[in-house]
Parts: structure tokens; C-alpha cells; sequence
């Protein structure tokens, strides 16, 4: 009846995922009860739940990331805890319980921290930046965030009924079969990664037809913002990239559910073509995520040192580059599997040359602060960190490109530091940068300077104590993935180190959310009434803070890059008065839709997940009907009146 | 020779003539390598690069006769979005074919 | 000699609603998108069956299992389909809703003619002893041509909705987006096909 269900699923006896899962749920029954209490269920219903407006879309993005966040930080403490007491003795997390922690940790910071920060930042910013009311198909918007959200809470849901993978973060065959991982870890894994990738499949589709098509008159491509530009080569790689994930995926789904042969050690299976595959999507991935932050890097240092971005051109171009030749590295990631001299040479020499429009890039950002008049707040000051920690791993990536030393430090903790370097330094910075950037623009308000400052130098400073000797613990020949290790390998000092560092990043963690708390406490004093708290120079500080649902009462017309600075400069720096009769907008309506297909996904992954058929079934028909019933809606749209625009757009001009 | 009728959504679409064709076409470009593979008459090498030929000529009038691919629709980012997809399935499969072939030289024996 | 033919009756309604002739450009344009990732999936999938398809086990090889005038019959169903499904497209740009029921339910009989040989070779195979956990090759044989036929299935209900869509609302403007969305659909299977029998059959016959 329960397939592989039973009460015993649950790890009564195991107080750490217990201590967790109680957590959680106190966390969600306390947020339950005073919802309930201020009588709010209808407004985050009507309001959130079923939006389908970008800009909430993206707020709601965001909050999951950061929620994920902490959890996937707390893996990494209990990690780098483990490490620094483990020397001569098993530590206080057995290797099992170990091996899921580090499996989740990085599935969680790549798919549920990293990407949605990307996805919720372009979701909020991109419309906006292109002088658009919506994006493409909002109605797939929705449905692309609740799936992720369901990806998101199977994992979560591993914590508390059965385990979560013990393969790592890939989950490379033959350890992923069946033989090896009878327990249902790899199936949270599977389905949890499918059901969130059609999400995000669904997104790249949206967005690039949204900025393909929805672009307003006069933007052309060359007058496009970077940031926007980015996001567009972020879709581009997600289209391509994700489908391989994909089936990779479903294959070794299918090796553990029906008994076939793609990457089993017998019966002519081939575990390699796993690694192969599934790092021809693993490393567009990483592009994927770094892109956008380069985007917001550009914005933020053009805004900050008040220049337009030097070399813009060759920024766009440097980003094409960099996306094409995401699809022609992947084997770097596997030079030790053994392909031979000639195969390693190639790829190690693409590899290289993509340190060439990436270096294009850091001296872009270098040349655009050089001579101007840099503003130091939280922005430029993450963009400047970044700055440096990247070109450091960048470096290390060079030297982890040369196959030969690749084989001394493959799956050393070297390759751990060289790509912390870069998914720290290059993308959480960036998203950091972006957030501080962007969030007066969605909430309406400035963050907290004083925290985010504090926040900012622990982070730092505790990124480079953390980091810097597992470089050395890496020459040192520790390997990735040990849960203990013996005291004559002298690893214990440098491993406290990097514990420290870890401890130093919880308090800058802390202090975020300190920050998160005053600001929304403070958001009176703080507020954003102009709508352009930063001296903007692109679209989106052209509509208010936050944004009317429609974004841009007229649909603007632009005439060059930088269209909102050149538009202020005309006018001495005011916003021009609007003169123009108001009209009907036409938005898409709300609808549930979205949230009621990924529910019917949940119970469908789940029932796969403990091989509960009939109710598989069951959320599969669910999907597909609803689905259908969605097609045949026809009440997807209305208009907003022009009186109803004229009075937001004269409340607003009266606020300022 | 065909018209090129453009629909409203940006997509072209063919007329009977185009179709019938295109049907035509794809019906001799089965059958030819199909009595090549069965008949065995060509020498194997030789054979493998007919039906691959045949193959790809048949992709291209599909393409062109059925799909209406062509370098003007949507200001032509249907055909570029095809040939970006190409190049990467090009990479995809060249690339898969080769690393795993010198795996198995290296590995396997 | 190019001429460009605009539909009146739609040149008519982008006065009025300018951003419903968006919204159908879009929506086709982002299937077209959808379907360069499917071929993406596919091209994947051919790599997999590409790299296992001599990894036999001592199972059958291709061309023991193959009955080739079988697949053959198999391929001209689906191209006649792809053609019936063009002449529905006709019919639906004349505005002959009945027409494009017809042409639909032509096309819906010969894909699941289709499908029901697929499933017959299939269900063949089985019985012989030669399922997908024969071996490597046969894992890939079945993962990609299965995967072939799952789209073409999904592609039968959709047409089944569409037919309804069309007895039911007439040849709207979304109706008239949304067969055009199917038509891509079903075009892209008929050369998905075309590759997977050029590669797994006729190669494997020849091999």
C-alpha cells in the first residue's frame, strides 16, 4: 500500500535530523499561527501564493534561497566542525550521516541557494530593465517557481522521512546504482533535481522569449543593460544545458527502477558516460550562475563611479564567448578518468582560453572605476571583493586546467578552495552586490548600511580564513569527502583555521539577517520615495519603489544605452513631468494554477521516491489534468482602469 | 518557386505544392538507403556514408518543406536559435563520441 | 515571386488588441524555443545509444532483433502523418474548421498506428528474452526510441484536445496558435524519427 513507506522510515533514534526536522516544523507551525492570527491566509493567497506578477515571483525567489541558505550554511558548519575535531577519531557525525551532509550541502547551495538568487534576481530585474509590463508567459512563471519550490521541499522533506543521498553531489554511478544505494537517498535526489529542472527548463524558455520579443521600443539588442544581456546568455545556457541533465537523470532513474543497463558495472553499462554527461550540463551550469552576477557587477560599478561601463561592447561579446565556450570544457572535470593525452590537451587548452574574456571583463570593470568617482557602500564594496577573490580563483582554476597538475590535485581539497573561490567569491558576492543593489527597487526601502557592513567584512574576512588553507591542506594531499583523518598528516591546525573562517561567515551570516530584521524595522526612515535611490542609469529606476504591478504606466521609448541617466541629464537631473493622457493596462490575472500542477508534482515525487505506484498515478493524472483544465481558462486577463493608473501614478508623484 | 506565406504569428507556413514535395522527397529519401542497407550491394564503408548522406539530406527537407525553416521568420532568431542548437549537438555528440571512444582504448583494454 | 499574405480577418483584430498578436508570436516562438532543448535531450540520448551500442553482453545485436520491412511501415506511417498533419495547417489557414478535423483525425490514426506497431515490437522483443535489462544496448535501444514514443503519444492526446478545441470554440485565434505549436511538434517527431531510423536501424542492419 505505502511501497517502501513505513514507520520505521523515520530516524526516531538519529537526535541531529530529528533536531532539525523539529526545528523546521516549529519554524513553519509558528510562521502557520501568526499568519492565522493577523488574519492574512486570503492576502498571501490571492497576493503571493497565485501571482503571477515577475516582481513577486522573484521577491519569493529570493526568500526560499535565503532560508536554503541557512540550512545549507549550518551543513557546512557541522562539516567543517567534524574536520576540526575528527583527527585520530570518527568526530561526532558518523561517515553515513557525513556523507549526506556534504551530498546535501552542495545539492542545496547549487539548486536551491544559487539558482534561484540567480532567477529571482533576473525575475525582478529584467522586465523592468527592458521596459516591460510582464514577462512572456507569466502564467509558466508561476508554475516554474512552485516547482522549484517542490524540488526545494523534497530535499527537505529527505531530512525528516528516510535519508538523502550519500553519493556526493553529482551522484556518480556505480555508487548511485542501486546495488550500492539501495536506500531511497538517490530517488529524493532524482526527483527533487527533475521536478525543480523542468522548472528552471521552463524559465530559460520564458525569459528568452521575453527578452527576445518584449524588449520596449528603441531598446535594441546593443542598447540592452548588461545585466540583461547576462540573463540572456544564462537562458540561452539553460535550454541547452538543462534537457542533458535531464535525461541523465532519468537514466540512472531508470537503471534504479526498472532494471536497465546505461551506467551499471555489469551487463555492458557504462558508469563513464554518466561523468561524461552529466558534465556537459555541469559545466554550463556554473556559467549559468556566474553570468548574471557579472551582469550585476557591470550595473553596479557603472551606477557607483557614476561612468558609463567601459567597453561595453566588448563586455557583450566576452559574455557570448564565454557562453559558447561553456559547452566545450566539461572534460576538465574528469581529466583523471583516463581519456588519454590528446583528449586532456584539447580540453585543458579550451579551458584556458577562457580565462581570456573573463579577463576582458575584470580589467572592463577596472578601467569603468578607474577616474571616476566611486561611492563606497554595499554594492561596490561586495563588487570590490569580489573583484579580487575571483581573479585569485580564477588563477588556481588555470592552474587546475593543466592536466598534469590536475592529476596531482584532482579531488583534492584544492579543487574544493579553487571552486568556493569562484561560487563565493564570483557568484554569492554578486548576488549579495545584487541584492543590496536591487532590493529598495522591490521592497520599497534601503537595507540597513550599518549591518550590511558588518556582514560584509566577516564574510570577507571569514571567506579567506575559511578557504586559503584548504589550498594548502589540498597540496598537503587531502582529499575531498573524508569524514576523519589520522594526526600524522599534521591537516588539524590548518583545518582549525578554516573552521574559525567558518565561524567568522556564521556571524556574517547572522548579521544578514540582523540586517534583514532593521531594515524592515526601520523601512519608514529608510524609505525609497523616488524611486532611484542610487542615481540609476537604467530602466528599471524609472518606475517606483517597489513597482505598481504594471511596472510603466506608458510603455517607455528609448533612444540610447544608459536611457534613464541620458533622460535625467536632459532635464538637470529631475525625472521628466508626465504630461500624457492615461490608458487601460492589460495584465494577466492570478491563478492557481501553478501551485495546484506542483502540489500534484510533490505528491507524484514523493510517491515515486518510496515507490507508492497507485499514488504516483494518481499526482501524475492530477498534473496533467489540471493542466489541461488551464489550457481551456479563459478568464486569464483584465485591465487595469486608466483612472486607477492616474491616481497610483499622482500618489506617487506626491509621495516624492 | 514556393511562396512564402507569412502568418501573423511570425511562423511561415507552406502551400499544397510545397507539402507535396516535401512528402515526395521524404518518401525517396527512406527508400533509397533503405534497399541500399537491404540489399547490400555497396561495399560496408561506403555504405554507412550513403544512409548518413541520405540521412542528412532527408533532415533538410524536413527542415525546410515541413518545419518552413528559413533564414526570415522572426527576424530570423528561429534559424539562429536552430543553428546555435545544432553547434551544440554537434559538440554534444562529437565531443561524447570521442571522449568515450579514448576512454575505451585507454581503459577497456 | 514572394508574395505576403495577410490573414484580413487578424489583420482586423492586431488593431484592437495589439498585444494578443504578441502574445500568439510568443507563445510559438517559445515552442520553437522548447523544441531546440527537445532536440537537445534527444541529441543526448543518441549519444548514449551511440556510446552503449556494442556493448551487446552476449545479447542480440541490432541487426539479429530488427525486422526491417516492419520499420519500414513503421516510418512511412509517420511521414504520411507528418504530411496530414501540413494539409490540417492548409485547411486551417483557409478557415475550413471542419477540414482540419478531418486532416486531424487522419493524422491522430496513422500516429497511433504508430504507436501501436512501436508497442507490438516491443511487446515482441519482450517475449524473445530481449528487454531492457538485456544489456547495455538494449537499455539504449529502448530509452531512445521509447522516449520517441512517449513524445508521440503526448502528441496524440494533444491532438485529441485539439480536435475538441475545434468542435468546440472554432478556429479561434489561440486555436489556430496552438495546432501551430502541435504541427511544429509533430514535424520535429517525424525527424527525430527520421534520425532514429537512419541511426538505429538502418546502421544496425548494416553492422
Amino acid at each position: 500500500m505505502f511501497g517502501k513507506l513505513t514507520w520505521d522510515s523515520i530516524p526516531w533514534d538519529n537526535p541531529l535530523p530529528m533536531g532539525a526536522v523539529a526545528m523546521m516544523v516549529a519554524v513553519v507551525v509558528i510562521i502557520g499561527v501568526l499568519i492565522t492570527r493577523a488574519g492574512k491566509w486570503s492576502y498571501l493567497w490571492h497576493e503571493w501564493i497565485t501571482s503571477v506578477d515577475h516582481k513577486k515571483i522573484g521577491i519569493m525567489y529570493m526568500l526560499v534561497a535565503f532560508v536554503m541558505m541557512l540550512r545549507g550554511f549550518s551543513d557546512a558548519i557541522m562539516m567543517r566542525l567534524q574536520l576540526a575535531i575528527a583527527s585520530g577519531n570518527e568526530g561526532y557525525l558518523p561517515p553515513e550521516h557525513y556523507d549526506q551532509i556534504f551530498t546535501a550541502h552542495g545539492v542545496i547551495m547549487i539548486f536551491f541557494v544559487a539558482m534561484p538568487l540567480v532567477i529571482g534576481l533576473i525575475n525582478i530585474v529584467v522586465p523592468q530593465q527592458i521596459g516591460a509590463r510582464d514577462v512572456a508567459f507569466p502564467f509558466l512563471n508561476s508554475l516554474s517557481f512552485w516547482l522549484f519550490f517542490v524540488g526545494m521541499a523534497l530535499v527537505n522533506i529527505s531530512l525528516g522521512v528516510g535519508e538523502f543521498a550519500k553519493t556526493g553531489w553529482l551522484a556518480y554511478p556505480p555508487l548511485s546504482e542501486l546495488g550500492t544505494s539501495p536506500g531511497v537517498g538517490v530517488d529524493y535526489y532524482i526527483w527533487s533535481l527533475q521536478i525543480a529542472g523542468v522548472g528552471t527548463l521552463m524559465t530559460g524558455i520564458n525569459f528568452f522569449v521575453t527578452i527576445m520579443k518584449m524588449r520596449c521600443p528603441g531598446m535594441t539588442l546593443m542598447r540592452m543593460p548588461i545585466f540583461t544581456w547576462t540573463a540572456l546568455f544564462t537562458n540561452i545556457l539553460i535550454i541547452a544545458a538543462f534537457p542533458v541533465l535531464t535525461v541523465t537523470l532519468a537514466l540512472l532513474a531508470l537503471d534504479r527502477y526498472i532494471g536497465t543497463h546505461f551506467f551499471t558495472a555489469t551487463a555492458g553499462g557504462d558508469q563513464m558516460m554518466y561523468v561524461n554527461l552529466i558534465w556537459i550540463w555541469g559545466h554550463p551550469e556554473v556559467y549559468i550562475l556566474i553570468l548574471p552576477a557579472f551582469g550585476v557587477f557591470s550595473e553596479v560599478v557603472s551606477t557607483f563611479s557614476r561612468k558609463k561601463l567601459f567597453g561595453y561592447t566588448s563586455m557583450v561579446y566576452a559574455s557570448a564567448v564565454i557562453a559558447i565556450l561553456a559547452f566545450s570544457v566539461w572534460l576538465h572535470h574528469f581529466f583523471t578518468m583516463g581519456s588519454g593525452a590528446n583528449v586532456n590537451a584539447f580540453f585543458g587548452i579550451a579551458t584556458m582560453i577562457i580565462s581570456i574574456p573573463t579577463g576582458v571583463k575584470i580589467f572592463n570593470w577596472l578601467f569603468t572605476i578607474f577616474r571616476g568617482r566611486l561611492k563606497i557602500n554595499l554594492p561596490i564594496m561586495w563588487t570590490l571583493a569580489f573583484l579580487s577573490t575571483f581573479t585569485i580563483g580564477g588563477m588556481t582554476g588555470v592552474l587546475l586546467s593543466v592536466p598534469g597538475a590536475d592529476f596531482l590535485l584532482h579531488n583534492s581539497l584544492f579543487l574544493i578552495a579553487h571552486f568556493h573561490n569562484v561560487i563565493i567569491g564570483g557568484v554569492v558576492f554578486g548576488m549579495f552586490a545584487g541584492y543590496s543593489y536591487w532590493f529598495p527597487k522591490a521592497m520599497g526601502y534601503t537595507l540597513d548600511e550599518k549591518w550590511g557592513k558588518r556582514a560584509f567584512w566577516l564574510w570577507v574576512s571569514g571567506f579567506y580564513l575559511a578557504f586559503i588553507p584548504l589550498y594548502a591542506l589540498g597540496f598537503m594531499g587531502m582529499t575531498r569527502r573524508l569524514s576523519h583523518y589520522d594526526p600524522s598528516t599534521g591537516w588539524q591546525p590548518l583545518l582549525l583555521v578554516a573552521l574559525s573562517g567558518a565561524v567568522l561567515i556564521l556571524f556574517g551570516v547572522l548579521c544578514q539577517v540582523t540586517q534583514l530584521y532593521v531594515s524592515i524595522r526601520d523601512r519608514h526612515i529608510n524609505q525609497d520615495v523616488t524611486g532611484d535611490p542610487w542615481d540609476g542609469r537604467t530602466l528599471e529606476w524609472a518606475t517606483s519603489s517597489p513597482p505598481a504591478n504594471y511596472n510603466f504606466p506608458f510603455t517607455p521609448v528609448v533612444e540610447d544605452r544608459d536611457c534613464f541617466w541620458s533622460e535625467k541629464e536632459k532635464n538637470n537631473g529631475q525625472r521628466p513631468k508626465e504630461t500624457r493622457e492615461y490608458v487601460d493596462i492589460h495584465m494577466p490575472r492570478n491563478t492557481g494554477a501553478g501551485v495546484i500542477i506542483s502540489a500534484f508534482s510533490l505528491v507524484f515525487g514523493f510517491a515515486m521516491i518510496w515507490h507508492i505506484w497507485w499514488l504516483a498515478g494518481l499526482g501524475l493524472l492530477g498534473m496533467f489534468v489540471s493542466f489541461i483544465r488551464r489550457c481551456f481558462e479563459t478568464d486569464v486577463d483584465y485591465y487595469i482602469p486608466a483612472a486607477e493608473v492616474e491616481a497610483t501614478e499622482k500618489l506617487r508623484v506626491h509621495n516624492v | 518557386m514556393s511562396k512564402s506565406n507569412v502568418t501573423s504569428s511570425g511562423a511561415d507556413h507552406g502551400t499544397l505544392k510545397s507539402y507535396i514535395i516535401g512528402f515526395m522527397l521524404s518518401i525517396l529519401l527512406t527508400v533509397i538507403p533503405y534497399y541500399l542497407v537491404v540489399e547490400k550491394s555497396v561495399p560496408t564503408v561506403t555504405l554507412i556514408l550513403l544512409v548518413v548522406a541520405f540521412g542528412l539530406v532527408q533532415l533538410l527537407v524536413q527542415l525546410v518543406f515541413f518545419l518552413h525553416l528559413n533564414t526570415k521568420s522572426e527576424k530570423g532568431w528561429n534559424f539562429q536559435s536552430f543553428v546555435f542548437t545544432a553547434l551544440v549537438v554537434v559538440i554534444l555528440l562529437a565531443g561524447s563520441l570521442w571522449i568515450m571512444y579514448n576512454l575505451r582504448i585507454n581503459m577497456m583494454h | 515571386m514572394s508574395s505576403v499574405a495577410v490573414d484580413t480577418q487578424q489583420h482586423q483584430s492586431d488593431h484592437d488588441h495589439d498585444h494578443e498578436h504578441d502574445e500568439s508570436s510568443s507563445t510559438v516562438f517559445g515552442f520553437w524555443i522548447y523544441i531546440m532543448s527537445d532536440c537537445i535531450l534527444f541529441a543526448t540520448l543518441f549519444a548514449t545509444y551511440a556510446v552503449l551500442s556494442s556493448n551487446t553482453f552476449g545479447g542480440p545485436a541490432g541487426h539479429e532483433i530488427f525486422s526491417m520491412p516492419f520499420v519500414l511501415v513503421e516510418t512511412f506511417l509517420l511521414l504520411t502523418s507528418s504530411f496530414t498533419y501540413g494539409l490540417a495547417m492548409l485547411a486551417m489557414h483557409k478557415d475550413k474548421s471542419k477540414q482540419v478535423v478531418s486532416w486531424l483525425v487522419v493524422t491522430f490514426i496513422l500516429g497511433f498506428g504508430f504507436i501501436g506497431m512501436e508497442l507490438y515490437e516491443f511487446h515482441e522483443l519482450i517475449t524473445e528474452g530481449h528487454s531492457w535489462q538485456t544489456s547495455g544496448f538494449l537499455s539504449a535501444f529502448f530509452g531512445l526510441v521509447a522516449t520517441h514514443g512517449l513524445h508521440v503519444s503526448l502528441g496524440l492526446i494533444w491532438m485529441v484536445v485539439m480536435m475538441y478545441s475545434v468542435l468546440r470554440y472554432g478556429l479561434t485565434k489561440q486555436v489556430k496558435t496552438r495546432l501551430t505549436c502541435l504541427s511544429l511538434f509533430w514535424h520535429f517527431l517525424d525527424i527525430v524519427w527520421i534520425c532514429v531510423f537512419t541511426v538505429v536501424y538502418l546502421m544496425g542492419a548494416i553492422t
